[in-house]
This record gives C-alpha cells, structure tokens and sequence, in this order.
C-alpha cells in the first residue's frame, strides 16, 4: 500500500500518533526551558560554575539516545510508564542548547547598558527582567528552536520502548520490511520539525526586531 | 538627598584608595571635595582614575580605603538604592536601554520610585523640551536617533527624577565636533538654571575649561590638583602646563615671553 493511500485510510490512528508525538516535545521542551533558562543565568552569574553545568549538559548530549532510554529504565516512577521516560530523556537532551544559549545571551547584553541602569538605583531583580532577559531572548528562543527540533526527531526513537508516537510505524515497518510504513512515521514526523522550527523562527524574528 | 552638610560640601573623598580585588591600585590617597551647585571636571588620560573616582560617588565601586562620604554619610552607609536614585548617570553613547522607547528611557528612573503614569508622562515631556528634543521623538526607539540626539536623551534620563548630584562620565565624547559643541553650550545653560551638583569625567582640557567651576586633574590614581580654570591657565604645576602645551594653549612662560 501506498504512503498517502495508508494516511488517509487510517488518518485517525496517524493524526492520533503525531498529537502524542507533539505533545512529547512540546512538554520536554517546557520543562527544558524551565530548568535550562534559570540555570543558564545563573552560570552567567557564577563563573565558576559555568564549566561544571555546561560540561555536565555537553555529556548528557553525547550519550546515545537508546542507551539513555535504557539507563533511564531502572528509575522509580520514571520508569514506569514509558511516557514519562521518554520525556525525561527528551528533556535532558534540550537542556545544553538552552543552558547554552541562555548564558550566551545573558553575556552578549552589553556590560554598558547594564551598569547604567544599575548606576540609576535598579535593583538587580528589575535590572534582569527589564533589561538583561529582555535583550538575551532572542538568543534564548534560538535555543528553544534548536532544542525543538532536536526532540522532534529524538522522539521517535522513544517508541522503541513502547512509548508510542510517530516512532512507531517506523520501527514497525522496519520490522516488516516495509518502507511505505517507515514513510508513514517518517513524513509526518518531517513536517512536524519544519512546523516546529517555522514557527519558532517567526517568534525569534519578531522578538529581534524589538 | 535635599539638605547637604553646613559647609556646602556635598561630596567628599577622604583618604581614598581603590585596587581590584587582587589587581593593581587604581586610585591612592584621593582627597577632594565637591561644593554645592559646582560644576567639577576630573580631567586626565585613559586610566588615570577618574572613571573610579566617578563611580566611587554613586556606590557602583566601593573604596578599599578612605571614606566616600555623600550628603554628609559614607556610602557605605547608604542604602546603595536610595542613593543611587537621588544621582543623576549619564555616560558615554548614553547607555539607553535599545529595546525601550526614548520616553521610557527618560521615565525609567520615575518609573522604578513609582511615580504615577500621568506624572512620569507629564515630566518626559517637560525634559524633551528642556534638552532641546522634539515631543514627536517620544515614542521613538534610539537607534533611530542621530548620536546628538541620544546623549540629549541621555541627559534627559538623567535628570528626570530632578537629582540634586549629576555624573556624566564623558557624555559627549563620541559626538562629532560641531554636535559637541552644541551640547556644550546648552548643558552650560542648563546647568546655570538648575545649579546641580556635578562631577563630570572629560579628557579634553577645552571642555573641562569651558564647563568646569574647578578642574581636578588627575594622573596615575592620583589627584594632581584642583584649580578654577583661571587658575589652571596660570598654574606652574608641570603637569598643567603639558596639558596646556598639548592642547596648544598659551603656558605662563610663553604669554610672559610674549
């Protein structure tokens, strides 16, 4: 049967599968830029620390994705249910380009600007949400496109431990020597990285003209 | 910060000293005074202290010895908001904030004490004009303002919560000629009307003569001397007189030979 035939027919099942691929992103990547935003401003904050965080980051991201599925296994609660291990590793994986880029921004705010405002009586507290957040988020939401995109692809691999998605069909039709149905995990899974990162750049581009 | 000490002192350095942590020695031995309603120029090259000296007034360095002391109270004493907010800062390419408009650069200060909205608006207006800027610009965002017009704003920002003590940390040294001259002249005219208090970091001797009450010149961390600018033309100090003769003005001997 045929990519498009195979769609149609069983559009429910599909459209069904990409939802919980979606939703496996969209909820690790929040949580990535809940953890990684503060993280990343607080290494520009303490130099010291700066090595220790993004090294630790830079490690998780060279593990392989299958392995860190499996490492992940033996975690209680975690572990339980493949969905939560799938958007843990998910997360972990978005964190070193949202660390990165969140410390990037923060040290690209021009030291002038911030030490005006701090000379004119702005406390710390107004110095980093009116100025310093504000000028980084261009960079931070780069880091939040990157780190997107990444999991929608990583996503699919976390159906080889049952959590479901558009991984499925590929792993299936791998296992039946059936590349119509790889294509039919894979295709949407492509749209759904050019949706993901289309939408992002537009936001990015709209914040950078500000 | 409205009432100062008796004597009309409203800065005073006492015996300062301030070194990096763990670096060199920036400044040594700094005493000086700054009276009410003066208009000091600390004039010297590229890391002479002057900067330090500077940012020692508004608590953004803070001595290693000595005493700053400011409205009668060491800023050690203060809290480092409180006086921060009753300071004017105006630096170099102004410092505006890129991503607010001009009037909520010049608000910002009045927007942090809470001022009312009728209020802050009311005042931005009343700076625009008063540093000779269109009330069109108001909404405009600075980059698209010509450099003239961003240190007008930044003068603007500076006084608008109407502080007694100014720092301008050379404001107009990245303006060409003809604009520097012109903001000159008017911030001499403004300051003859508002009579603050001002500290202001120059390198250029002419500026420092045409807007300085007294011109402390300082060299190496070290504070050389303080003179009114006519005494600064008759100085024998052989420092002095290598200012003069670089900037090409007549030294004593030479007007004596002459």
């Amino acid at each position: 049967m045929n990519v498009f035939q195979y769609i149609v027919q069983n559009h429910g099942e599909v459209f069904e599968a990409t939802g919980w691929h979606l939703g496996m992103v969209v909820a690790s990547t929040l949580f990535a830029v809940l953890i990684g935003i503060p993280l990343g401003i607080l290494i520009s904050r303490r130099p010291g620390w700066n090595k220790a965080v993004l090294g630790t980051a830079n490690v998780i991201q060279t593990i392989p994705s299958l392995a860190l599925f499996a490492f992940l296994l033996p975690v209680p609660w975690i572990g339980a249910r493949s969905g939560r291990l799938a958007i843990l590793a998910l997360t972990l994986y978005a964190l070193l380009p949202l660390i990165r880029n969140t410390y990037a921004g923060m040290k690209g705010v021009d030291p002038a600007i911030v030490e005006a405002g701090r000379g004119m009586g702005m406390t710390d507290r107004q110095l980093l949400f009116s100025v310093e957040l504000p000028l980084a988020l261009g960079f931070i939401i780069a880091g939040v496109r990157v780190a997107a995109v990444i999991s929608v692809g990583l996503a699919t691999i976390a159906a080889a431990l049952g959590a479901g998605g558009l991984g499925e069909y590929i792993f299936r039709g791998i296992g039946m020597y059936d590349n119509q149905l790889i294509l039919v995990g894979a295709i949407p899974a492509a749209a759904l990285a050019l949706l993901v990162d289309a939408t992002l750049g537009w936001v990015e581009r709209r914040l950078r003209a500000i | 910060m409205s009432t100062g000490t008796q004597n009309g002192t409203v800065i005073e350095m006492r015996n300062v000293a301030y070194r990096f942590p763990g670096g060199p020695s920036l400044l040594n031995d700094l005493n000086l005074q700054v009276r009410r309603g003066e208009t000091l120029m600390l004039l010297g090259r590229s890391g002479s202290g002057k900067t330090t000296t500077l940012k020692l007034i508004n608590d953004l360095l803070s001595p290693t010895e000595g005493d700053v002391i400011v409205d009668g109270r060491a800023t050690r004493d203060w809290d480092r908001i409180r006086l921060r907010r009753g300071i004017g800062y105006c630096i170099q390419e102004a410092g505006l904030f890129p991503h607010f408009t001009v009037e909520r650069n010049i608000g910002l200060v009045p927007t942090i004490e809470n001022w009312e909205l009728d209020r802050i608006r009311k005042r931005v207006a009343e700076l625009l004009q008063l540093v000779g800027l269109d009330p069109s610009l108001a909404s405009r965002s600075p980059k698209e303002l010509s450099g003239g017009q961003r240190q007008r704003v930044g003068v603007a920002r500076a006084l608008a919560a109407d502080p007694p003590i100014l720092l301008m940390d050379e404001p107009f040294g990245a303006l060409d000629a003809i604009t520097r001259a012109e903001l000159q002249k008017e911030f001499l005219a403004l300051q003859q009307r508002l009579q603050k208090t001002v500290v202001f970091v120059t390198h250029d001797l002419r500026e420092a003569l045409f807007l300085g009450t007294r011109i402390a010149l300082m060299e190496g961390g070290r504070l050389v001397a303080a003179l009114s600018p006519s005494e600064f033309m008759k100085s024998q100090d052989p420092l002095v007189q290598e200012y003069l003769e670089a900037f090409e003005m007549p030294t004593p001997e030479k007007r004596a030979s002459a």
